[in-house]
């Protein structure tokens, strides 16, 4: 027997040592768990951060005033959107800048890629409306070039070497100087807000986006909402148990967890090749994201009918009425409040979703505003990964900006969602 | 088009209620009816307005395929021997000619003379189609109104009736799921069989070259392309692999803190940012991988490569100096962050599970919190957790974004996390975006890809579910 050997005093003195041993495990793992809570709390402040110090530049904007003299000998009266008001704009403005242009101008090439190309159509535009401007000196306002645009954001730097950014040191000396004079004014960026998309970063907003998403989250409205509340008050209140009724619940169970992906390819397989509806249109957009939302939806009624206790439904048909009448005027009036909350989250997510858009053609760029359900538009999601891919550099701040408009009607779509069911839930 | 006949027939149904109601109320009158007049309103608004949108619905999904089949099959020879895509374009321009527009595409000598007359035969052809459409509907619901018109007296039991129509309805909503299932399965496995009746399925599981550029038309130069998926399927896994590496642990020790340690206040806290976090777009976490993650990680490694280069380690420095941005641990490690509230809120939920007598059991015995965590309610949570990696294991599987922005093209064979790798959705992605022409192997293999993904998703999500289930009736 060993324990013969073992005194009680050795024995306490092994206990604590054990305890203490015991504790310092308690405390490690106690912190794995805190660290790993940091880890996805830390992660979501980095992930916004980085976007909002990435898009927060993008909500302003520089737009120079130039004097335009609209000589008679360059602007042609008949047809003004003929005319190379670029250059005319340039020539003059190196002439006013005292810069003397060589034989191949140029300087004048590079003056005109300070500013965008709104300027031609701003002057064409002034002079249709009132040609009896040619011969006078007009002030017309543009955006800045995009590159010119990054350079006052202080994101092109003088001490970068020249052949390592898109402006060379003269056209940073004229910014710098028109900047001097007042022609170039900092102001909220609008347009971002007021514009389709566009190839020019500075031309390019996220309304035609906004509309597309608005409309296509309109198609899956109306035809996931309604679906998903009927199938779930089949299989919740009417469903005869057996063999049909357990297909369809394993059914949209696993639905629920098909890549989104597949649904775009059946999208493009049955709605765009099969069906021949309008490719890339917020009609094909709403009802793939439909089937997508159906089953989060009808899992969100069913738990929200679930939460309706019985006595409701016995005392209805304790009064005559029909199991339907019960239904329709008792349990799912009771459970409104929990559907809308389900199906406005479902819109959430379905607002969202990126790849099913990508297959159904929505990776195109498409300048408009949509103005209805059959014509190619873009949505906010898509438009992120079309402006992610595009080489410009002013187009990451526009990315990360269109995501943060994203993010805002998320977050004001899931207020909605909370504020429904604090609002209206009630607990039996 | 078809639907211009939707307000009609909203207007016609309405008609239909307040005619039916009247007439209850008449034939009623100074009798006991059955049903109330509303009610049998209902029933003939059913029998008016259910038949003509059946037609309608069947007219505006097989419209398009019967028109294309009667306008190709009443064409002359040589329009008939166009392969079926270069045949659809024709028929577009000809419609366009028809109508007065220029065509889209020069079309050679004995197709240009044919666009104008063609043009015109195949609109004609549409418009019959949707003359006859409307016309069936409008006499369906012409039908349906008389038949149910006739029958309303006081003894008719309409309430009953309208209910096991609504009842209907209902179960037609739900059987759209099963609708979805065979959508997708159809839709899959028809152009599958299309893509596998040109590349034998075993290159196609087992192959080891990937690059389905193929030529677009038969007389250009050009590859013939190779479909062997495995390089596809290994990137797969290797992403799935890191995802799950961060997503695993960080989630589950996540869930059991917020479960066994966390205090209420605590848990109020931490819960709504894990779904914040969760409710985060995927194109979201792309565009942070690609434009944040990457090149950081890249300069990291560029400048660790930096310092090897000229030591021992000069193979492995030379190697870290060309690092790019797209490599397989930035879309992993990215994805396994998406996926920890997605882990941790299924683990907090088999956590929850296990039953408060097996804790009081333990804490009994003298453990501590966290023996009780790894000795008794990790083991039985197991199988409820082993479903929940599953789950998010085809998560991770199907998840396109990410990847997509941040992983790369390039299908390599490897399992070297900083190399750049590309993954079967990548692939269905830059396969069906771009120009294409449909019936080629090469966007044909998408829908291969996507049978292969689908089945695979499937299978995990079916065993996970079995197993999560089997568990949670172990406790009730």
């Amino acid at each position: 027997m060993t324990d013969a050997t073992v005194t009680p005093a050795i024995r306490a003195e092994r206990l604590r040592a054990g305890l203490k041993r015991r504790y310092a495990r308690e405390g490690r793992f106690r912190l794995y768990g805190l660290l790993a809570i940091g880890v996805a709390v830390g992660f979501l402040l980095l992930l916004l951060g980085r976007i909002i110090e990435q898009g927060h530049t993008a909500f302003y904007t520089h737009t120079v005033t130039v004097p335009v003299y609209m000589d008679p000998a360059r602007v042609d009266r008949a047809y003004p959107q003929g005319t190379n008001f670029e250059l005319l704009v340039a020539e003059q403005q190196l002439a006013r800048l005292g810069v003397v242009d060589d034989a191949q101008s140029s300087k004048a090439t590079e003056m005109r890629g300070l500013f965008s190309s709104e300027l031609k159509f701003a002057s064409a535009a002034r002079i249709q409306n009132n040609p009896n401007l040619i011969g006078q000196t007009v002030p017309i306002a543009a955006p800045v070039s995009d590159d010119a645009d990054l350079y006052f954001k202080g994101e092109v730097s003088r001490a970068t070497p020249a052949d390592q950014r898109r402006l060379s040191d003269e056209q940073i000396a004229w910014l710098d100087r028109m900047k001097a004079s007042g022609l170039v004014t900092a102001h909220f960026n609008s347009g971002l807000f007021t514009r389709g998309d566009s190839t020019e970063p500075e031309l390019a907003g996220v309304l035609g986006a906004v509309v597309g998403s608005a409309l296509m989250l309109l198609v899956t409205a109306f035809v996931a909402i309604p679906l998903g509340v009927g199938a779930a008050l089949y299989l919740e209140e009417f469903a005869p148990r057996g063999r049909i009724t357990d297909l369809i619940e394993v059914n949209i169970n696993n639905l629920a967890a098909v890549p989104s992906i597949i649904y775009g390819l059946l999208g493009l397989a049955l709605f765009i090749n099969w069906m021949h509806l309008p490719r890339a249109s917020p009609l094909v957009g709403g009802l793939v994201l439909a089937l997508m939302a159906l089953p989060t939806i009808i899992i969100a009624t069913r738990s929200s009918l679930k939460a309706v206790p019985p006595s409701i439904r016995e005392a209805a048909l304790a009064m005559g009425a029909s199991k339907t009448q019960t239904v329709f005027h008792h349990t799912l009036p009771l459970a409104m409040p929990g559907v809308m909350t389900g199906a406005i989250i479902s819109m959430a997510h379905a607002l969202g979703e990126t790849a099913p858009l990508l297959l159904i053609g929505m990776v195109s760029f498409i300048p408009g505003i949509p103005h209805s359900f059959g014509e190619p538009t873009g949505a906010l999601p898509s438009l992120i990964y079309i402006w992610e891919n595009a080489s410009e550099r002013a187009f990451h701040e526009r990315t990360a900006a269109a995501i943060l408009v994203l993010l805002a009607f998320m977050i004001v779509m899931n207020a909605a969602a909370i504020f429904l069911r604090r609002r209206f839930e009630r607990r039996w | 088009m078809t639907w211009l006949f939707l307000p009609i027939l909203i207007a016609a149904a309405l008609a239909a209620y307040v005619g039916g109601r009247g007439v209850a109320r008449r034939r009623g009158d100074g009798q006991r009816s059955h049903s109330r007049p509303g009610q049998h309103g209902a029933y003939a608004l059913i029998w008016t307005a259910l038949p003509a949108l059946l037609i309608l619905l069947a007219a505006s999904v097989f419209s398009a395929p019967i028109e294309r089949q009667l306008t190709s099959s009443g064409a002359p020879e040589a329009v008939q021997q166009l392969e079926p895509f270069r045949r659809a374009a024709f028929f577009a321009d000809a419609r366009a000619v028809g109508a007065g527009r220029p065509a889209v595409q020069i079309w050679p000598a004995p197709y240009a003379e044919l666009l104008p007359a063609e043009g015109q035969r195949a609109a004609h052809i549409a418009l019959m189609l949707e003359i006859g459409a409307g016309t069936a509907a409008i006499l369906a619901g012409l039908l349906g109104a008389l038949f149910v018109f006739n029958q309303i007296r006081p003894g008719m039991r309409a309430r009953n009736r309208v209910e096991g129509w609504i009842v209907g309805l209902l179960f037609v909503c739900s059987a759209v799921a099963i609708l979805t299932t065979v959508g997708i399965i159809a839709s899959l496995v028809y152009d599958s069989m299309r893509f596998f009746a040109s590349v034998p399925i075993a290159e196609f599981l087992f192959g080891t070259q990937w690059s389905p550029q193929t030529a677009i038309r038969a007389d250009q130069v050009g590859s013939t392309g190779a479909f062997g998926a495995l390089p596809l399927f290994a990137g797969t896994f290797l992403i799935m692999l890191i995802a799950m590496t961060v997503a695993a642990p960080v989630g589950l020790f996540a869930a059991i803190y917020l479960s066994e340690y966390a205090g209420p206040v605590f848990r109020a806290t931490v819960k709504p940012v894990l779904e914040i976090l969760a409710g985060v777009p995927t194109v979201v976490y792309g565009f942070f991988a690609a434009l944040t993650v990457g090149p950081t990680f890249r300069v990291f490694f560029n400048e660790i490569g930096a310092l090897l280069v000229g030591g021992p380690l000069d193979g492995l420095g030379q190697y870290l100096m060309l690092v790019q941005n797209q490599m397989a641990l930035v879309a992993g490690m990215v994805m396994g962050i998406m996926l920890i509230p997605f882990v941790s809120s299924l683990s907090d939920d088999i956590i929850n599970a296990v039953p408060q007598s097996l804790r009081d059991g333990s804490y009994a015995m003298g453990a501590t919190k966290s023996e009780t965590v790894k000795r008794v309610l990790l083991p039985a949570a197991l199988p409820g957790v082993a479903g929940a990696m599953l789950l998010a294991m085809s998560r991770a599987i199907g998840e396109t974004m990410i990847v997509t922005m941040a992983a790369g093209l390039a299908a390599r064979l490897t399992l070297n996390p900083l190399d750049t790798v590309t993954t079967v959705t990548v692939q269905i992605v830059t396969l069906l975006t771009g120009d294409q022409e449909f019936n080629s192997p090469k966007t044909l293999s998408a829908f291969g890809l996507g049978l292969t993904l689908f089945l695979v998703t499937l299978a995990l999500n079916i065993i996970a579910q079995r197993i999560v289930q089997t568990y949670r009736q172990q406790y009730d």
